[in-house]
């Protein structure tokens, strides 16, 4: 059933690149259906701006379906947009009122530096991973899968971490701009399971170092970046790893 | 071209173990002065990349992505299957061989096949290994479900995210040895080029996709896990950014591309809704154990409920059609996915939609909410019913989903022989970027399973015979003119579509072009309707390059001109598309040709005439390509006729 076109204005940050400076600047768009996905309206903004001899809004995205973690704008100040688990790419038009006007900004973090205009680098997360977020097991030398059991519970609090999608809203929403959920999430995922235990002390501390020296900033419990994480991760994984972190500092082997 | 698939010879089972006895090694010490160059980081790229540093490789990995871990491979809901038989109810690897030959509609290599039934138990216990918490029973052990196409339960999943958690695992192993130095990752880098030297790759052409600069990289052996083609279609289930230009680009270097016409169109994913639509999205496959598919029975009803006149659920139950209930008694609405795609497109031809404007038939879940109650359809079903309601804003627990066929999956691709090697030496393909393993329609959850298969146990082992064969102090640099010729090149194609200056933008191109694909080289195909889609598309491309608009500049992030060289090379594909869907005069798995249908309108397999793998060959642009066969040899699986009636 097709239904009426509404009209938005926009208010969208445009910057040309990292060390040019940025503002906000207004558009509007009169073709807009409630049918119509978030991203899918900025596709039709960019395909009149091209008409219209412009630059096309650049923004990150890819799945479309939640779950690759591109996408990720600050939609009225609040990451991802007014619903909660919900990734950009999820939210619809239908969200929005004729008239309505809608601001839209990138992730704000020192440690994630603005590319252009919407795009920010979020390769500070890959520099935490490739410092400890892994279980160092070679191709080969795993043991039948069935061979240590583990308990249903553990699997799914395990998994609970594990969904993250590393969009990097939960650093976006921090007013420290705190990596601490993201960098949790994979120290309590593995730090949770039997195969993680051997790197458990190392894993962490390594971790933790990793996000320092990327410039994110530390965690003040406002709460903040579990409510606007849309795959819903739970801070509890905060306190399991600052656990974890003084566990280890205080009284395991290991020494980075 | 005499094409050698090189299966080993002996017993179907000892083949893979007496192939890797026989192939050459290279020993620790030397495999240091090694680099391999990866293209792609999804499920086949980041297990080759891993696997390869841990033995000793120097790898160079490339994604257009801003980090590995956002391949498309994350997107698979479903499943992975391993014949690992933890349920005891008959699995083994020769049944999950057997079920793969008999789903891919007997168009794939036994060899190939049988290897990846045997490593898929490995895969297993590599992703627990690397923590991919699978679902689990109470005891503590591994959970399996059912899939398509086989009668036993040997899927193993990670709630509906299988495909996320095996690529966080792959990606975390990877990242180790990124960590440890063994790998060097190049994001937001699309591969434009792939440099011969002496006939060998050697080494690619890479577009640093944020400064727009044009970077060459040497290596002495080059491994494409760059995915599938679905985006010819414009929409599809793959993700916006997911091309085919590194393959296709193989392809123009002369890499053999093998069945393109073999495409997997899924029964279930939500309806277009608009012009402006980007993508499909899927409903797993899982919805179709409870969900009964139907549309009204006459053309009448069907227009008063797309048109908002009636609700379904006014709709008498003697005035409705489940077609698949009726055509396919046994299997029911469980058919596989290219039988229920091809019926659903058959009612909507019928004038049959329930959707105004667009094309859709029912997925019920009523009677199942009868049966069950509301809380155990929820227990099963609750997330994708969400995922549903987010996107339609109906509640399929109150009114019937709406559902319509998309691409899905592509199993052509390029061809390669037992060592995943293309005919090009030192090129490999893996994953679905490859031809090698579905045949004509790939059975759900196996892409999970093949691309990791490719990546952590075949690459790893078949690299290593060439490897040897190369000079130890003697590797290619990118001084070599070869390499400033081929960026020389693609910097020429750059200018042009930035110089352009036409009047429409390359997605009003690739919409047409996937309009046509879909018309005429969709769930249905006829030698009339190819022929034209082929005028069309050479039209198309014409006019594309004429009329085709990029704003701004090649030395910034410009992701329209991305598009235009992705479309470019879509366009030149599908054309190949159409001319293998046009010589197998046949129909088999997801090809379905109107010609050949039984009389109750299911394919029609000549196995005498093609059982063979169609590899084209390319002549240079605008020139007909040359089709190379190769015969598909049976010598233990008996080719029958499928059957769900």
């Amino acid at each position: 059933m097709a239904s009426k076109a509404f009209k938005i204005n926009l208010k969208i940050w445009r910057q040309k690149g990292p060390s040019e400076k940025g503002q906000m600047k207004d558009y509007s768009l009169d073709t807009v259906f409630p049918e119509m996905s978030f991203l899918e309206m900025l596709d039709v903004l960019n395909e009149n701006l091209i008409a219209e001899g412009e630059d096309p809004i650049a923004f990150d995205h890819d799945c479309r379906e939640g779950i690759c973690g591109s996408c990720g704008l600050m939609i009225d100040g609040l990451a991802h947009g007014p619903h909660r688990k919900t990734t950009t790419c999820q939210l619809h038009m239908r969200s929005f009122n004729d008239g309505d006007t809608i601001y839209i900004e990138p992730w704000r973090a020192k440690a994630f530096p603005v590319i252009k205009d919407l795009m920010v680098d979020r390769s500070a997360f890959d520099s935490i991973m490739g410092a400890g977020g892994f279980i160092s097991v070679n191709t080969g030398s795993a043991p039948d899968a069935n061979e240590i059991p583990i308990s249903k519970d553990v699997s799914n609090e395990a998994m609970n971490a594990a969904e993250c999608i590393g969009c990097g809203a939960c650093v976006a929403s921090c007013k420290n701009a705190s990596a601490m959920l993201f960098t949790s999430a994979k120290v309590s995922h593995m730090g949770t399971l039997p195969q993680g235990q051997p790197e458990r002390m190392r894993r962490v501390q390594a971790m933790v170092k990793a996000m320092d020296e990327a410039g994110f900033g530390n965690c003040s419990n406002t709460e903040a970046c579990e409510a606007q994480c849309p795959k819903g991760i739970s801070i509890t994984n905060i306190a399991k790893m600052n656990a974890d972190y003084l566990k280890s500092t205080v009284v395991s082997e290991v020494q980075l | 071209m005499k094409l050698d698939a090189k299966i080993p010879a002996g017993p179907l089972a000892e083949k893979w173990d007496n192939h890797k006895f026989n192939i050459k090694l290279v020993n620790p010490a030397n495999k240091r002065k090694f680099s391999v160059i990866v293209v792609g980081t999804g499920l086949a790229g980041a297990s080759a990349a891993s696997t390869l540093a841990e033995l000793g490789y120097n790898v160079t990995t490339f994604c257009f992505q801003d980090s590995p871990r956002r391949a498309h491979s994350i997107a698979a809901q479903g499943g992975i299957n391993a014949a690992k038989n933890y349920q005891n109810d008959g699995d083994s690897i020769y049944r999950l061989f057997y079920d793969t030959i008999k789903g891919g509609d007997y168009r794939s290599r036994e060899a190939n096949v049988y290897r990846l039934s045997q490593v898929s138990v490995n895969i297993i216990d590599q992703a627990v290994a690397q923590g991919v918490p699978f679902a689990r029973e109470y005891g503590g052990y591994l959970s399996n479900r059912s899939f398509g196409g086989a009668q036993v339960s040997r899927t193993f999943y990670a709630r509906g995210q299988t495909g996320q958690q095996l690529l966080l695992g792959a990606y975390s192993a990877l990242s180790r040895q990124i960590g440890l130095g063994k790998v060097k990752s190049y994001e937001r880098r699309e591969v434009l080029d792939i440099v011969l030297i002496d006939g060998h790759a050697k080494g690619v052409i890479v577009k640093n996709l944020v400064n727009g600069e044009t970077e060459k990289y040497a290596a002495d052996a080059v491994v494409l896990a760059s995915g599938g083609y679905g985006n010819v279609y414009f929409l599809s289930t793959n993700a916006m950014n997911s091309n085919t230009s590194a393959a296709w680009r193989a392809h123009r270097k002369g890499a053999l591309f093998a069945n393109p016409a073999y495409v997997q169109i899924h029964p279930t994913c939500i309806p277009v809704h608009g012009d402006y639509q980007s993508k499909l999205t899927l409903m797993s496959e899982s919805l179709r154990n409870d969900g009964r598919v139907w549309v009204p029975k006459d053309i009448e009803t069907a227009r008063k409920v797309s048109s908002g006149q009636l609700n379904p659920s006014q709709i008498a139950e003697e005035d409705r059609d489940y077609y698949l209930e009726r055509k396919y008694p046994s299997f029911g609405n469980l058919v596989p996915r290219d039988v229920a795609s091809r019926n659903a497109k058959y009612v909507t031809d019928e004038g049959r939609s329930v959707e105004e404007g667009s094309e859709a038939v029912f997925l019920d879940f009523s009677e199942a909410i009868g049966r069950l109650g509301k809380d155990v359809v929820e227990a099963r079903y609750g997330n994708l019913f969400e995922m549903y309601n987010r996107i339609t804003d109906d509640d399929p627990y109150s009114t019937p989903m709406k559902i319509f066929p998309a691409v899905h999956y592509t199993m052509g691709g390029l061809w390669v022989d037992y060592n995943l090697s293309t005919n090009v030496p030192g090129l490999y393909a893996l994953g679905e970027a490859n031809f090698s393993d579905h045949g004509a329609n790939r059975l759900g959850a196996s892409a999970l399973m093949q691309g990791l298969a490719d990546g952590y146990f075949v690459i790893p082992f078949t690299i290593g015979d060439y490897l040897a064969s190369q000079p130890l102090n003697d590797h290619p640099s990118t001084d070599h003119p070869a390499f400033k010729e081929a960026a020389e090149q693609v910097d020429e194609e750059i200018k042009g579509y930035i110089h352009n200056n036409g009047s429409h933008s390359v997605d009003t191109f690739h919409k047409r072009l996937g309009k046509i694909m879909w018309d005429y080289c969709g769930m249905a195909r006829n030698a009339e309707g190819l022929k034209k889609a082929k005028g069309m598309i050479q039209e198309l491309r014409e006019e594309y390059h004429k009329d085709m608009k990029v704003p701004g500049s090649d030395s910034e992030y410009n992701p329209e001109l991305q598009k235009a060289w992705r479309v470019a090379d879509f366009m030149e594909l599908g054309e190949l598309m159409i001319d293998d869907a046009l010589q197998r005069e046949e129909s088999a798995g997801g090809h379905f040709r109107e010609e050949h249908q039984t009389e109750g309108g299911e394919a029609l397999r000549k196995d005498e005439d093609f059982a063979f793998v169609g590899a084209w060959e390319y002549q240079g642009r605008n020139q007909q390509e040359i089709m190379h066969k190769e015969e598909l040899e049976f010598e233990y699986v008996e080719l029958k006729t499928r059957s769900y009636k």
